[in-house]
């Protein structure tokens, strides 16, 4: 346990540092304090957990049995496993677990926890349990799908065969985290399973632990002492930020390590200053434009395309977002198993017209178009506005914050929007089935994702996505997705616009974080501090 | 004596009808924001079956008028429910935050007095000289520059560019949590245990956002005391008093501000009052982990426990610091008796 | 006329006729009015800002929606004398136009807030009683909430823009002149011309409508010039907050909000539209401020 004796024995002559005018390291070491927004988080329960900043947080507190492969996301590799091995039908998984992942209890982690953890999310039905769920598990079937058959093997039956690099992609979501069993049914209140416990405590095999979360202040996670991995600095100390600029200048006074959230042009003058460095990383988020087809306007294809051709991608990525979007045009982006990385559009003042005079509307029309009032979501909006002036369509921005343009859309209320999708997992199907299936298009549907949001009925696509995770051979399953991506770009009523690029700015002497493509694969574990 | 306590009973039901007026909008404009809360408690992905079950569970599908029946009832016994951002009890929350906010709203008022008071005095004892146009152009420039923008430009110089004072926030990473909270004061809890650089730095960090509010508030103080010295020095004991040959110091002080010392307090109670509820844009700028921040944060999520507990609380300050200006009026002017 | 017959007429002790006396007593106030230098100066100031508002579209070099990405967040040139904005756009442009929502968005509050106070202020202090007890409860509701959060809980259950923004703003600006309203009435109510009138057998709306209400006007009229630049001030810091006129709006406190983030580096763009919101809020204070000297001279 760090206590502020030793912290302030270290930066004894700290408030001076300021006072001198001097960029001294004022953080102290063996401790690296990050800047970041944090206001994201509402739990820190792995069951529960479905924002970015915990979802990161946990990466670095949990284990699971497998990831993603850094060399090649396409494959994923052991992380508490050792090895695997998967029936001839594709349904019963069994895994031998690596036998050095140690709580910090002391204790042991066994397949015991892991039965456990599994069981867990899916009687716990909170929102990421559909990771696991989706492959037929419930409360009732959980006890024997998930069976700890000694403590150095776990045995997983699913109900119906899936195509396994589905199945092992969702468990290396940060749903799949292992829990200390013991420790958490100490802590259960009235049958919660610890939730409520865990929502603000830590019991994982991974390289930290929680020790303190206050909400939109700060979080800090201390080294686990029994953790196999030897963290490079005992403490990381996440504190909430909300300006950029401050960020910038936290980093600049040496009052922070680690700045999160740096806005393009803050980017671009910490690149050019010597002292920093800036890691990056595509991610799974995407910046789209949905057209609601409830609109008559918007319901032919060459409006579709028109709009997919009347925009400035590479003005808007060069000059409002460097850094932080670049331009990627499938549903899958660079980064992603399956992504589509050609650009088929770009900016056509005298195709899109054509098409849009193609389609009946030689003089334009009139429309509305919500967006998140935040950088740069504002700035995207009214060069979009620009360009779609531009070959006659009108457009009034009706501006909202977050929570409020999404619950628009989940009405089904709006006609443009443009909007941003994070990948729930890493495999292509929470993509895929966001933007391609709709099988029920009534507002009593069970799938109310992308497509019904924007009443987007294609039958063929909806199949095709479908049956992709059936598909028993990895490399055939990830040329389905990048033939579906061609038919969506050609007609789908979503122009694919952005790709986020996650940018971190390390101040002087520190090195070795690296951000993952979805906050659940970002480790603090390799950050050094000279 | 019953009048007295048939007054003091009028006023206890005025109160309490006002505070249920204020629990009663809040509540249906919380209700009818095109947010929904469960969008700020599950998120955006979560799966229909999920949203289904916990909008039951929160009993957000019973009809407005019970939700707010239920509210009220769980008020009634102390209970202001759970925030969704934080997943604290409001009441947790709000002990947590209302000090920050305390803290701030009392140094600037106590600084904003120090120098408006004396500044209005000298204004009216020195009426249309240029020190009292200086003053007064001070003063409406105070009135006049957008708090932000104060904001802003105070970060701007002092930390940007001067490097005098520490960036936002309250506390510098390495102080923090690290002493007892007592009064949740940092600046008397950081004394209380002896840790004099923690001391330091939470005046520090104080320094600023307590200046521009109390550069915000000093503005109506001197200007409000300026027209109350005016008043009072034209007075007919003013005169006799002069006439006596008492100093002119003597005079001032003793008497002419002796006597609008009432009023002052008037006005010291009602820009405490609006400064509780102005630090919302300084918190803001500053990342002050204070009430006004957390409100702001809280509406824009849809987080209406938090919001209709932070709002009775203020509000409740904001009445009493009311309440208490009018009874201070009422003893001094007799005509709104 | 010659301007010394003029002069003389005004200026006369003994006026010949009613409007003689009007004019003369207005003059008087004039010359008082004018004699102090800084309130000149805020009306000046206010003229200006309303021909800058009208005249924008003449005024402004460019429109002020024109967007030029490659030239963003331009220091002051020849071309752009205030620099550019984020997209980049003239900020001199875009300060002219946003004059218009600016001064459009205060006086929208004044004609809603002003005649809804002075009805409920004279309605309760006439009437007294259940009236009274009513009207001034409800009153005092809206005062015992914090202003700014009321704004934005009804901006933000709205929808933001400017109409929305008008309307919160009224909606909490109203109180103090209800009650300022009111105690006016309170004291005039019981003055001898009112029993005198009523004995006359004029119905209460009359007396309310004909007698009161113009003699609360006066210390109302100088209240809201005061309170112009708060409404100004209040409506920046909406759009600051992200909740008043929206973009591509050039409404000056929303310019400051998009631009907020580059006050570190790229200063000079949020700082121009904070130097217009202080200008003009200034002018409006000199203003208010000359004028009350004038009509209110006890609180001088």
């Amino acid at each position: 346990m760090l206590t502020r004796r030793t912290l302030m024995a270290a930066t004894a002559a700290a408030p001076l540092a300021g006072v001198s005018g001097q960029a001294l390291a004022k953080t102290p070491p063996g401790v690296v304090v990050m800047a970041k927004q944090i206001d994201d988080v509402i739990s820190f329960d792995p069951a529960e957990a479905y924002e970015f900043t915990n979802n990161e947080v946990n990466a670095n507190v949990y284990r699971r049995l497998v990831s993603p492969n850094p060399a090649n996301v396409s494959q994923v590799i052991g992380d508490l496993a050792e090895s695997w091995t998967i029936s001839p039908d594709g349904k019963v998984f069994t895994f031998k677990l690596k036998t050095n992942a140690k709580f910090p209890s002391g204790k042991m982690l066994t397949a015991e926890d892991v039965a456990f953890s599994l069981q867990r999310v899916v009687k716990l039905n909170k929102t990421p349990a559909f990771i696991i769920s989706q492959f037929g598990f419930t409360k009732d079937n959980v006890e024997a799908a998930f069976v700890a058959k000694d403590p150095g093997t776990f045995v997983m039956t699913l109900p119906d065969a899936a195509a396994p690099s589905f199945v092992l992609f969702c468990l290396s979501a940060a749903v799949g985290s292992i829990v200390e069993k013991a420790t958490v049914m100490e802590h259960d209140v009235g049958g919660d399973l610890g939730n409520a416990w865990l929502k603000n405590h830590s019991a994982g095999a991974g390289a930290y632990q929680l020790t303190e979360w206050v909400a939109s202040d700060h979080i800090t996670i201390d080294a686990n002492p029994h953790s196999v991995v030897k963290p490079g600095v005992r403490r990381v100390a996440i504190r909430h930020v909300a300006d950029p600029s401050a960020q910038l200048l936290l980093l600049q006074k040496g009052d922070a390590d680690i700045a999160r959230d740096l806005t393009p042009d803050l980017l671009t003058k910490v690149k050019a200053a010597k002292e920093f460095t800036v890691t990056a990383s595509g991610q799974g988020s995407t910046m789209y434009i949905a057209m609601n087809q409830n609109v008559p306007e918007l319901q032919k294809v060459q409006v579709h395309q028109a709009i997919k051709w009347a925009i400035d991608y590479d003005a808007i990525a060069k000059n409002i977002t460097p850094n932080q979007w670049v331009v990627a045009q499938g549903f899958l982006p660079p980064g992603l198993p399956g992504a589509m990385t050609a650009k088929p559009f770009h900016k056509d003042v005298a195709k899109a017209k054509a098409l849009l005079a193609e389609a009946g509307y030689p003089n334009g029309f009139s429309i509305t178009m919500d967006y998140i009032s935040q950088a740069p979501y504002g700035d995207i909006a009214q060069a979009i506005q620009a360009d779609l002036a531009a070959v006659g369509i009108k457009v009034t921005l009706t501006p909202g914050e977050q929570k409020q343009v999404i619950t628009k859309t989940r009405a089904r209320t709006h006609q443009l929007a443009i909007l941003v999708w994070g990948t729930d997992y890493f495999d292509p199907n929470s993509n895929s089935q966001a933007w391609c299936e709709n099988p029920d298009d009534s507002d009593t549907s069970k799938l109310k994702i992308l497509a019904w949001r924007s009443h987007y009925v294609d039958k063929e696509l909806n199949d095709m996505s479908l049956a992709a995770t059936k598909e028993l051979d990895s490399a055939k399953r990830i040329k389905m997705y990048q033939d579906m991506q061609v038919k969506f770009a050609d007609r789908a009523p979503f122009a694919m616009v952005l790709q986020k690029i996650a940018s971190a700015a390390l101040g002087k002497g520190v090195s070795g974080f690296v951000i993952g493509a979805l906050p659940d694969f970002t480790k603090f574990s390799d950050i050094k501090k000279a | 004596m019953n009048g007295r306590n048939g007054r003091l009973a009028g006023t206890a039901a005025s109160l309490l009808l006002t505070l249920f007026g204020l629990v009663f909008v809040t509540f249906f404009i919380g209700r009818v924001m095109p947010i929904d809360p469960l969008i700020a408690i599950l998120g955006d992905h979560a799966p229909e079956d999920v949203m289904a079950r916990t909008r039951v569970e929160l009993g957000l599908d019973q009809p407005l008028v019970v939700q707010f029946g239920l509210y009220v009832w769980r008020l009634l016994h102390g209970d202001l429910g759970r925030s969704v951002m934080s997943s604290n009890l409001v009441t947790q929350d709000i002990a947590r935050y209302f000090p920050a906010t305390i803290e701030l709203a009392t140094v600037a008022i106590i600084v904003a007095t120090l120098i408006g008071v004396p500044l209005g005095v000298l204004a009216a004892v020195r009426q249309g000289s240029v020190i009292d146009k200086v003053i007064r152009v001070v003063c409406l420039a105070g009135h006049s520059i957008p708090i932000f923008l104060l904001a802003l430009l105070s970060l701007l110089i002092f930390y940007a560019t001067l490097d005098w004072a520490p960036g936002t926030g309250r506390a510098d990473v390495a102080f923090e949590g690290m002493n007892p909270v007592v009064t949740g004061f940092l600046t008397i809890d950081t004394a209380w245990a002896g840790d004099w650089d923690a001391f330091y730095d939470a005046w520090a960090h104080l320094a600023q956002p307590a200046g521009v509010l109390a550069y915000f508030s000093m503005a109506f103080i001197a200007r409000m005391t300026r027209a109350f010295m005016l008043d009072a020095l034209a007075g007919e004991y003013i005169i006799t008093a002069r006439a006596k040959g008492l100093s002119a110091l003597r005079v001032i002080w003793r008497h002419a501000f002796g006597n609008i010392a009432v009023r002052l307090i008037t006005v010291l109670a009602l820009t405490y009052a609006g400064l509780l509820e102005g630090a919302v844009v300084t918190e803001t700028v500053f990342s002050w982990p204070g009430l006004g921040q957390y409100l702001t944060v809280s509406l824009l999520n849809a987080d209406m426990n938090a919001v209709l507990g932070a709002t009775l609380v203020v509000g409740l300050i904001y009445m009493a610091l009311n309440l208490f200006a009018d009874a201070a009026y009422k003893m001094f002017d007799p005509r709104v008796r | 006329m010659s301007d010394v017959v003029k002069r003389a007429w005004l200026l006369s002790d003994a006026p010949t006729s009613r409007s003689q006396a009007a004019w003369g007593r207005r003059y008087r106030l004039w010359c008082d009015f004018s004699s102090n230098g800084l309130a000149m100066t805020g009306l000046v100031i206010v003229v200006l800002l309303v021909l800058c508002a009208v005249a924008a579209p003449l005024l402004a070099p460019y429109d002020p929606t024109l967007q030029e990405l490659a030239n963003r967040l331009s220091v002051p040139t020849a071309a752009h004398w205030l620099g550019t904005d984020e997209l980049g756009r003239d900020v001199l442009s875009r300060l002219l136009f946003g004059a218009r929502v600016t001064l459009g968005m205060v006086i929208a509050v004044v004609v809603t807030v002003a005649p809804f106070g002075l009805a409920v202020g004279c309605v309760a202090g006439y009437y007294g009683g259940w009236a009274d007890t009513i009207l001034m409860r409800v009153t005092d509701v809206f005062l015992a909430f914090p202003r700014l959060i009321l704004a934005l809980a009804f901006v933000a259950a709205i929808h933001p823009g400017v109409t929305s923004a008008v309307i919160a703003i009224a909606l909490t600006t109203w109180p103090p002149y209800a009650r300022l309203a009111r105690a006016e009435t309170l004291t005039i109510r019981s003055a001898d011309f009112i029993a005198a009138v009523r004995l006359t057998g004029a119905s209460s709306g009359r007396i309310i409508l004909r007698h009161i209400a113009p003699l609360c006007l006066g210390s109302l009229i100088v209240r809201v010039t005061l309170d112009m630049s708060a409404i100004i001030l209040f409506a920046a810091s909406l759009g600051f907050l992200g909740m008043g006129a929206q973009p591509p709006s050039p409404e000056w406190g929303t310019m400051i909000a998009t631009a907020r983030r580059f006050f570190l580096d790229q200063w000079w763009v949020p700082l121009m539209p904070g130097l217009a919101i202080f200008v003009a809020s200034l002018a409006f204070n000199l203003l208010g401020d000359g004028l009350r000297d004038v009509l209110d001279p006890k609180q001088r």
